[in-house]
């Protein structure tokens, strides 16, 4: 038997509609061979959070061009945790400072693509560290 | 031709090929960045097919590809009108002062996007966007507050606003004329491009029906009572940053302007009485030739299209209007001072192009909203070019160049054709909702990274001639967005909702409703609505329950 193919939940939260970089995202991650659904636009943080159950993803990828992170990021990472969903992956990139890669660690996601991360290296991050989660 | 084409042959055969034998040439085939083929070079017989009355022809007139206006920036420069607006009204109405003072010529609004989507700053789903990608708009008193000391018969005012426009034009509109400045007097823009929103911007929120209800109110109303306003600007800026090509862009921006031309027709308006106020923009990306060459295709193309399809007699319905500005997507967070750089290029791109504003980014807008400071150097760098260098002193200098002349004529044959294949689908409200404009654009944004990836598109700092980690710019000169705006601005919400008269509100909000069911204009009566200050959420609510909400079709 074939093993499972890691799912992943790439999703938009908040009022943003940019998503030119988390379509990228996604595609790259599915040319891989992973299974990628994305959530589109302007997600709520529980539309997110019961994607990424009912989807029953591996990894939840978040993206984010308006600023908007730092009030998000934790929001979904509590819904994700509320519902015990505790072993997945939370990934986020986009337009972020750097200086808030930190706040976003501490918060519990697993690592912060910055602008002008290439998605082999996204792809290579996610089947490197998964299995050891 | 054929003397040209004989020596042509013999440099080949002999001068070049000498040189090619011993040291070949850096790429096998050159393209442009949207893909077209460059020859080594250009010559006469590129360019033997144009006819220079009826494809160059003079500025100001038909097909206008030389520029939409006689004179050009030799009797006015362009508007340089860069984009700004963040945190609170007061925040805001300081920085377009500061701007104004340094030499603005015109204001260009950013909301944020609460207010682009219809939410009051309480709204639970604006939390954490109040004010951050723009000014927060509750109501009119945030607008008088906006405007204060500034006034509105001196300046013209582009607004980035679409599915909430008729909004925020009724507040203008009021802000007017509590300034004693009448509707008639007003300039200025609303981009009320609802298409392009569904296609690239997102900021949506009715079904297309009556989305472009709104953007035909406007238009509609603008015609009989606010003469000098761009009542439309047909937006490819942002279906290029989506990941659109050049073709692309400027097929997809005239199949949406066709498409609002014909429903405005089939809502009984003459196209002489409102396609001279609709106005247009266009990307300034990457390649200056291609970009030039856009611009002069977009003119004629436009001019061309109109002529075959619409019984016109204005000239000013031939009008290519347009207000460009810099690509976001360009500029990177590496090394990101040399965005100067690639800003002063988007610049020069709109003057060779002949735009009639243009925009130039910040360098510090790969992070963030820009400081003061960086939205100073981007003016400056507009004015050093309109003032220092010469470019203004004759009109459409690159005319007559092989190359972009060639090139021009390339891109106006290739979005032809595009054109002709949106037309084969039923028109672009069908290619939006099959999901043909959708996968066009997904497949160009993932070449795109591709090259980027392969480095065969080359972006310095990213992954050409790339600095070591620890020599990375500082960020600590980075605009943060106040924590505080949220807070205060719900506060004055909450003031503004204590101090005005509530039935006032009600039958206004009201009479918008009533306006809806009997399929009226709605301008008239959401103007009611925003003077006894009824609030943007409420307004759009009135809509949403009328309407409901649209989700468009995404691809990956």
């Amino acid at each position: 038997m074939q093993a499972r193919r890691i799912r992943v939940l790439i999703a938009k939260v908040g009022l943003d509609g940019h998503d030119r970089g988390a379509k990228i995202v996604a595609r790259s991650l599915r040319d891989s061979g992973m299974e990628v659904i994305y959530t589109g636009i302007r997600q709520t943080v529980e539309q997110v959070v019961n994607a990424a159950l009912q989807e029953d993803v591996d990894v939840v990828g978040l993206s984010f061009l308006s600023g908007d992170h730092l009030v998000f990021v934790p929001k979904v990472i509590q819904g994700l945790r509320k519902k015990g969903k505790k072993d997945v992956m939370v990934l986020a990139g986009g337009v972020i400072l750097k200086r808030h890669v930190s706040d976003l660690l501490k918060m519990g996601v697993h690592k912060v693509f910055l602008p002008g991360t290439p998605p082999a290296e996204i792809v290579q991050y996610i089947k490197e560290h998964l299995t050891r989660l | 031709m054929k003397k040209i084409e004989d020596s042509l042959g013999r440099w080949e055969n002999t001068t070049l090929k000498e040189v090619l034998d011993k040291s070949p040439e850096k790429e096998e085939a050159f393209k442009t960045e949207s893909g077209i083929p460059v020859k080594r070079l250009y010559t006469p017989l590129d360019v033997e097919d144009i006819d220079y009355e009826t494809d160059l022809g003079f500025p100001g007139q038909y097909p206008y590809t030389r520029g939409v206006y006689p004179t050009m920036y030799r009797g006015r420069l362009w508007t340089m009108r860069n984009y700004a607006g963040f945190g609170t009204a007061e925040d805001t109405n300081k920085r377009y002062r500061y701007l104004l003072e340094q030499g603005m010529a015109g204001l260009s609004m950013a909301f944020d996007l609460p207010t682009q989507l219809g939410y009051d700053s309480d709204d639970p789903l604006a939390k954490g966007a109040v004010g951050r990608v723009g000014v927060a708009v509750d109501s009119l008193a945030d607008m008088e507050i906006i405007f204060q000391d500034i006034p509105l018969d001196k300046v013209s005012t582009s607004m980035t606003i679409n599915a909430p426009a008729t909004v925020l034009l009724a507040m203008y509109i009021v802000v007017g004329e509590k300034q004693n400045v009448p509707q008639e007097q007003l300039t200025g823009t609303t981009q009320n491009d609802i298409l392009k929103d569904f296609i690239a911007r997102g900021t949506y929120i009715f079904p297309p029906e009556p989305s472009i209800k709104l953007v035909l109110d406007i238009i509609e109303y603008c015609f009989k009572y606010v003469p000098k306003w761009n009542t439309l600007s047909i937006t490819g800026y942002h279906i290029r940053e989506a990941g659109a090509n050049a073709i692309q862009e400027l097929a997809f921006t005239l199949a949406n302007a066709i498409t609002y031309i014909e429903k405005a027709q089939e809502r009984g308006l003459d196209v002489d009485d409102f396609a001279p106020r609709l106005s247009y923009s266009l990307g300034c990306h990457r390649d200056l030739f291609e970009e030039v060459a856009k611009y002069r295709a977009a003119r004629r193309l436009f001019a061309r299209i109109v002529k075959e399809r619409f019984d016109v007699k204005d000239p000013g319905s031939y009008l290519f209007r347009t207000y460009s500005g810099s690509c976001g997507s360009t500029l990177v967070t590496q090394e990101p001072i040399n965005n100067i750089i690639r800003v002063t290029i988007h610049a020069l791109m709109g003057i060779l192009g002949g735009h009639q504003a243009i925009h130039t980014a910040s360098w510090d807008e790969g992070y963030a909203l820009p400081t003061e400071d960086a939205a100073r150097v981007a003016l400056r760098t507009q004015q050093i070019l309109a003032y220092e260098s010469g470019l203004c002193n004759t009109i459409d200098p690159l005319a007559g160049s092989y190359y972009v002349e060639s090139l021009t004529n390339e891109i106006e044959k290739r979005t032809s054709d595009y054109l002709k294949k949106i037309d084969s689908m039923g028109g672009m409200l069908r290619a939006i909702e099959n999901g043909f404009v959708f996968r066009e654009i997904q497949e160009s944004s993932v070449q795109f990274q591709k090259q980027v990836d392969s480095g065969e598109k080359v972006i310095v700092g990213l992954n050409r001639f790339v600095v070591p980690e620890e020599e990375e710019f500082e960020e600590h000169d980075i605009f943060e967005s106040d924590p505080h705006v949220e807070a205060s601005q719900k506060e004055k919400l909450t003031a503004v909702k204590a101090k005005r008269n509530e039935k006032d509100v009600q039958n206004a909000l009201r009479e918008v409703q009533n306006a809806i069911d009997r399929d009226e204009n709605l301008m008239p009566h959401i103007i009611e609505a925003v003077k006894c200050y009824a609030t943007i959420g409420e307004i759009c609510g009135v809509m949403r329950e009328k309407w409901g909400e649209f989700r468009a079709p995404t691809y990956i």
